[in-house]
């Protein structure tokens, strides 16, 4: 009963967290002379007051829960992806690659081959970080981030000049964009609002990352490299092979989110010159939203459900009582604090506790972010 | 091409080159303190973002330049307060946590400028300074010595933090709690005091990097202004290898190549600026992949520590 009780308390956290959040937002609008209850009554209505409302939060959460899939299994690994943004550029590159070339092919075909260059842009992307932290120790956190910054390049490269809409490039404007893509290419919408299909891919794509990392037997060599990379590794565990494969597939999902975002939303790949000009900076949200998921793949679904409905709602407080949304991005920045820091609590119960056994989907790994032991260690594998 | 390689040209991306190194440093210079004593800061480019707002803010309505920097460095120390107690005392994930405030500061700046300014406005920024006698050395000084106050900081910043951590007995405590905190611990040094120290320094000057770009460089403050830089910051101290002449040289080469791009630009070269923008991070990577089997790393880097153990 205690330990049900406790368990109950650990999935509340990051809820009370939220509320903690909202709550210093709300001593920041007064700061700021708003009336706290008119911005988020506001942002409530916007999130879930209409169903083309309802819709759009469900649009925007589509690239944050597959962002988030795809950072639960890294972060299972112990693997910290902050690439997400790059991996998303380059996934939406690809795919919108594959639908201006073949413009002949048939629909379905395209959007097809569209999502699979996605999954396997965003697979390179987050590939190459993964063999230069296995092989060459070098830390995933800076390599994605630079990752990150050569593909912002790279777009606007792309879009300013090769891949750049011909109508564009014959105009003094020259907005970097590229052409539209064919009417025929676009995934289909699930009722009469903006909602696509997409979504429901993400959704399915949520179970099948569940079963992966609980009822196969690479999920639980990812899993238990995260937990202990040493006793993974006299287990006869192949540790380097497992971090590459999780930051693969953890970038494989984000490029996918890429390719769903010009699939289903955009149409076309255009730039701002920054990362989030595309991303709306999902590949960092996506982290928060798995975060508060408990890097559960199950749990994540309502998560960013959650922060798509705080994304939409904050685009209505702006215009209603001219909050700019951008308070939305500090609140969820103090979400991922408050949950991180949190985590102490579960940490010190469970060192009282003895068993663990039935808590093992809610333990993150212990030494989330921990380096790759050094060569001598590594020798064995 | 010869116009490139003028006289004028050269000096010319040579002096804007020393000047745009100038948020690297101090933002670097800082994550290096933090990082020797075993904590990455990841908000580093939040930290700058909501300095460069307050700088920024505080020198338009006061139309003080040392009290925007005052602000600067209040904001940033405080963004380094709540993650060294966040990292410290909670023991909560470096990496993520540094994200967390990452997303405060980059959403914070964004709300305070749209709701206290609201549009885009510009500051008389800190003027060129040239140092007497030495500015009037033949090319030499045009680069180095003509160039405004918070420059020289930097560049002074650079031997300070090498004598701080190489030669001072406070160094000595902040290496040895990055590099081993029980055995620190077991000769009465206090991690948690160190680490408060060097969190809320690094937040100090990251904060001071913002300032540099809203009221020495750019002049004007925009939402996501640093546009990432204060990343780039965290990567230089591991291309630095931990040391600050290291991240000196890793500095300049990502200012020069910025320096270079923008006169490409100005002198309409047409190299794709973007290729060229690229080429420091592909390095970074190169430079990491070489370096990281010579070089250690703080071995309690991301740890955190916990006397009760």
């Amino acid at each position: 009963m205690r330990s049900r009780l406790n368990s109950l308390f650990d999935s509340l956290l990051p809820v009370l967290a939220t509320f903690a959040a909202l709550a210093v937002g709300a001593v920041m609008l007064i700061i700021l002379r708003v009336n706290p209850a008119e911005a988020y009554g506001a942002l409530w209505e916007g999130a879930f007051g209409s169903t083309n409302a309802m819709a759009e939060t469900l649009v925007k959460a589509t690239p944050l829960l597959l962002v988030g899939l795809g950072i639960c299994i890294a972060f299972r690994a112990s693997v910290i992806n902050i690439g997400g943004e790059g991996q998303m550029i380059i996934g939406g590159i690809l795919a919108t690659q594959v639908g201006l070339t073949f413009t002949e092919a048939p629909g379905w075909l395209v959007i097809i081959l569209a999502i699979f260059a996605g999954f396997i842009g965003g697979a390179i992307w987050g590939g190459i970080p993964g063999l230069l932290k296995a092989y060459f120790r070098v830390n995933e956190i800076l390599s994605t981030v630079m990752m990150n910054a050569i593909a912002v390049q790279l777009m606007n490269f792309l879009l300013r000049g090769p891949m750049i809409d011909p109508a564009q490039a014959e105009k003094a404007s020259k907005i970097p964009q590229t052409a539209r893509l064919l009417d025929a290419f676009r995934l289909p919408r699930l009722a009469p609002t903006r909602l696509h299909v997409g979504f429901l891919i993400a959704i399915v794509l949520a179970i099948v990352v569940y079963i992966l990392l609980w009822r196969t037997t690479l999920g639980y060599r990812i899993r238990a490299v995260g937990q202990n990379p040493h006793a993974s590794r006299y287990g006869g565990i192949r540790v380097r092979r497992r971090i590459v494969t999780a930051l693969l597939l953890s970038g494989a999902l984000a490029g996918l989110a890429g390719a769903i975002q010009v699939y289903g939303v955009n149409y076309r790949m255009i730039t701002d010159g920054s990362a989030s000009g595309f991303t709306g900076s999902a590949g960092f949200n996506g982290i928060v939203a798995a975060l508060f998921g408990q890097l559960h793949p199950i749990g994540t679904i309502p998560a960013a459900i959650f922060f798509g409905a705080l994304l939409v709602g904050a685009n209505k407080m702006q215009r209603v009582v001219q909050i700019p949304s951008a308070l939305i991005i500090a609140l969820n920045g103090l979400i991922v604090v408050f949950v991180v820091s949190s985590a102490i609590w579960r940490k010190r119960r469970q060192r009282r506790r003895v068993s663990v056994e039935n808590d093992e989907e809610n333990t993150l790994p212990p030494d989330l972010g921990a380096n790759v032991p050094s060569p001598e260690e590594a020798q064995i594998s | 091409m010869t116009e490139v390689f003028s006289a004028t040209v050269i000096i010319g991306i040579l002096t804007s080159g020393i000047r745009l190194a100038t948020p690297y440093l101090y933002a670097a210079i800082g994550e290096t303190f933090g990082q020797r004593s075993g904590v990455l800061n990841l908000g580093v480019d939040g930290q700058m973002l909501l300095g460069a707002f307050a700088a920024f803010y505080v020198a338009f309505t006061t139309e003080n330049l040392w009290l925007g920097l005052l602000a600067a460095m209040i904001v940033g120390a405080l963004m380094g307060l709540g993650m060294a107690y966040v990292t410290v005392n909670l023991h909560a994930e470096q990496g993520i946590s540094g994200i967390g405030f990452y997303l405060f500061g980059l959403g914070m700046s964004e709300l305070l400028f749209k709701m206290l300014l609201g549009t885009v406005e510009t500051v008389k920024g800190f003027p060129i300074t040239p140092v007497p006698l030495l500015s009037k050395i033949p090319v030499i000084g045009e680069i180095f010595f003509q160039q405004n106050i918070l420059v020289y900081g930097a560049f002074l910043l650079v031997p300070i933090a090498w004598f701080i951590l190489n030669k001072t007995t406070l160094g000595l405590k902040i290496r040895s709690v990055g590099e081993n905190p029980e055995a620190a611990d077991s000769l009465g040094v206090s991690v948690a005091r160190v680490r408060y120290f060097t969190i809320i320094l690094g937040g100090t000057l990251s904060g001071l990097a913002g300032a540099s770009m809203s009221i020495a460089l750019l002049n004007v403050f925009q939402q996501n202004m640093t546009s990432g830089l204060g990343f780039i910051a965290v990567a230089l101290v591991y291309f630095g290898a931990w040391r600050a002449w290291g991240v000196l040289a890793g500095a300049l080469l990502f200012s020069m190549v910025n320096s270079m791009q923008l006169w490409m630009q100005v002198l309409n070269i047409p190299i794709p600026s973007d290729i060229a923008v690229m080429l420091p991070y592909i390095l970074t990577i190169i430079v990491l992949v070489a370096t990281v089997s010579r070089v250690r790393a703080p071995s309690a880097l991301t740890k955190p520590f916990d006397r009760g153990h």
